[in-house]
């Protein structure tokens, strides 16, 4: 009786509380240019998966007869590029390479990132040495690493993978660091540790799930500048070479007929364009819902 | 703060030494024998070994690296494997035009992102801060080697009214103005995108000031309260963003010369890329992030001066 006592709510249904996920897919979908980046990526998504069924060439396949056709011409609506390659298979497999591209640099670049600023932020000790390093990559501005690297190492695609994983490493770690120093003093880790709980016990089960959301505005946001970055790089002849349907290879081979055909050079930009706005709009709407004052500037 | 620029000075040292040792050593274990890259597929075993032993390959990396940044400390950056031509020669024809344009692109951005962020602010949920907004969020997505070839398109190719490329006259003539233009407004998009977003909203927090509301009451007029009031507040936060961009406009001038075909120091680094040209590709990137941190330090500097409040402690 008296345990029923201290326990008024026993047999009644408790109040439903309202999970973090849904609380902020419920503020993401109120911001429209949030749900509108969502569509986006979701086609590209669609478009990547389904690319050998909804075309009807194959992207590297050419017809010299065919060549330079205009946007709506019979059999190639989005037109043919100077090889009578069909653009609308090049653009859809395109989105394929940029996907992939753009979702491996950043798991890649998450996991670097990610381990170090677990143990920069957990570890005193090897924080001085892992920001040091953190910093040195800092000083390189924007595409300019991902250079250096592709120098080091080769122009191709895989190596523009490489480049732009390493080159997302020093900000996520910069921002996972700053979430484990604010969490690591709570007194749920202090109690853990008292507990007897290892290192990798509290880091991974206590620390880590509560960076999640400024990890997971990182990689939105990433994604745009890596599929940005990707397309800068082979627009340079660095990244895919010919004849890879990559949309910023696309617009280099287009500008030598920009006169004849603009259209090769526009349909590829407007679909990088689109993409990454689409993740930006969504990255803005998700640190928006999950917490606005969260700093990305880095 | 004489302490914080000294202290700063000298973590720019320590930092430009950790920058020059991580570039030679991308360099030293890239594969690739320089000394058959400059020998080419007929030298013989002995000639490439007199071509180590004249650039003194076969030294201890160290002992390289040091040979390396004395050479730099003198003035001498190598030679190049293509052309032979000395480095330091090579940049320093080049780095004009891509200092002009960096500074071309950062004058149109800051025009357009602090206009833009200022009169958002003033005039908050009105169609022009939607509008704005919007185009600054776009802006940060164009691709700016494309957003440089459509202006090439319109402007040069369907009105004819500036010139495809090049950066060959002086930029304070009227050609040399007009060959700045396209190239400028394309570097400078993403920067005034950023700007305007930092812009309008330093300035939003500002212009709900108490101080603010107070001037108000006291009868200043709307203009005089932006811009002696709000505008030296609000611009705190931008001038950290346009020194970040600033650097990153610098780094954005190698897709932009590409673009508009400009001789400048990008150019030099992607051809020298493709090429393997090791000592091209390591002086102009050690160039172009030596200058990003000279850039941030002076911000940095800035920062301080305007609001004594900061402290780098």
């Amino acid at each position: 009786m008296a345990s029923e006592a201290l326990q008024p709510n026993v047999g009644k249904k408790p109040k439903k509380r309202e999970s973090q996920l849904l609380q902020t897919t419920r503020k993401l979908l109120k911001n429209k240019l949030a749900v509108f980046g969502l569509i986006v990526i979701l086609l590209q998504m669609i478009m990547a998966v389904t690319a050998p069924w909804i075309v009807s060439y194959t992207p590297i396949e050419q017809s010299l007869s065919d060549a330079e056709l205009g946007i709506g011409s019979e059999g190639h609506w989005l037109g043919t590029d100077n090889y009578g390659r069909d653009m609308w298979s090049r653009l859809v497999y395109g989105a394929r390479v940029s996907l992939l591209v753009g979702v491996t640099s950043v798991v890649i670049g998450l996991a670097g990132g990610i381990t170090l600023g677990l143990l920069a932020g957990y570890y005193k000790k090897l924080d001085g040495l892992i920001m040091r390093i953190v910093d040195l990559l800092f000083a390189f501005p924007g595409i300019l690493l991902a250079m250096l690297i592709i120098a080091m190492l080769g122009t191709s695609l895989i190596n523009v993978v490489i480049a732009i994983s390493i080159w997302s490493i020093p900000g996520c770690a910069r921002i996972v660091r700053g979430s484990v120093l604010s969490v690591k003093k709570q007194e749920y880790v202090l109690a853990m540790r008292s507990m007897g709980a290892s290192d990798i016990r509290i880091i991974l089960k206590h620390i880590l799930p509560n960076c999640t959301a400024p990890i997971i505005v990182f990689a939105t946001m990433r994604m745009a500048t890596s599929i940005l970055s990707t397309s800068a790089l082979s627009f340079l002849g660095l990244g895919a070479q010919p004849p890879t349907p990559e949309w910023g290879a696309m617009i280099a081979a287009g500008q030598d007929f920009m006169w004849s055909s603009p259209h090769m050079t526009i349909v590829p930009g407007i679909a990088i364009m689109l993409v990454v706005f689409a993740f930006n709009v969504v990255g803005d709407g998700l640190r928006d819902a999950l917490d606005p004052n969260m700093d990305f500037n880095n | 703060m004489v302490s914080l620029i000294v202290r700063r000075f000298f973590q720019l040292i320590l930092l430009l030494i950790g920058i020059s040792f991580l570039v030679f050593m991308s360099m030293h274990i890239a594969p690739g024998d320089p000394a058959s890259i400059i020998g080419g597929p007929t030298a013989s075993a002995s000639d490439l070994e007199a071509i180590r032993e004249s650039l003194g390959l076969n030294k201890p990396v160290l002992v390289q690296y040091v040979d390396y940044l004395s050479g730099i400390l003198q003035g001498d950056l190598g030679y190049s494997f293509q052309t032979n031509q000395s480095v330091a020669d090579a940049i320093m024809t080049r780095f004009p035009n891509t200092l002009n344009l960096a500074i071309a692109s950062m004058i149109v951005a800051i025009i357009i992102g602090v206009t833009a962020g200022i009169i958002s602010a003033v005039k908050q949920n009105s169609w022009f801060d939607v509008s704005s907004t919007t185009i600054a969020l776009a802006g940060i997505s164009i691709p700016n080697f494309w957003l440089g070839t459509m202006l090439i398109l319109l402007f040069s190719v369907t009105l004819q009214w500036l010139p495809v490329g090049g950066l060959n006259a002086p930029f304070y003539t009227v050609e040399g103005i007009k060959q700045l233009i396209l190239p400028a407004i394309t570097l400078g998009t993403g920067s005034a995108a950023m700007i305007a977003r930092m812009s309008r909203s330093t300035m939003l927090e500002v212009i709900r000031a108490d101080y603010i509301r107070t001037a108000k009451a006291k009868g200043v007029r709307q203009r005089g309260v932006i811009w002696i009031h709000a505008l030296r507040n609000a611009m705190i936060p931008v001038i950290t963003v346009i020194g970040v961009n600033f650097g990153a406009l610098l780094g954005g001038t190698i897709i932009t010369e590409q673009v508009f075909a400009i001789n400048g120091v990008g150019r030099l680094m992607i051809d020298a890329i493709a090429a393997r040209d090791f000592p091209v590709v390591q002086a102009t990137v050690l160039l172009v992030a030596a200058l990003f941190v000279l850039v941030n330090l002076i911000v940095d500097i800035i920062y301080a001066l305007i609001d004594p409040r900061i402290s780098y402690d």
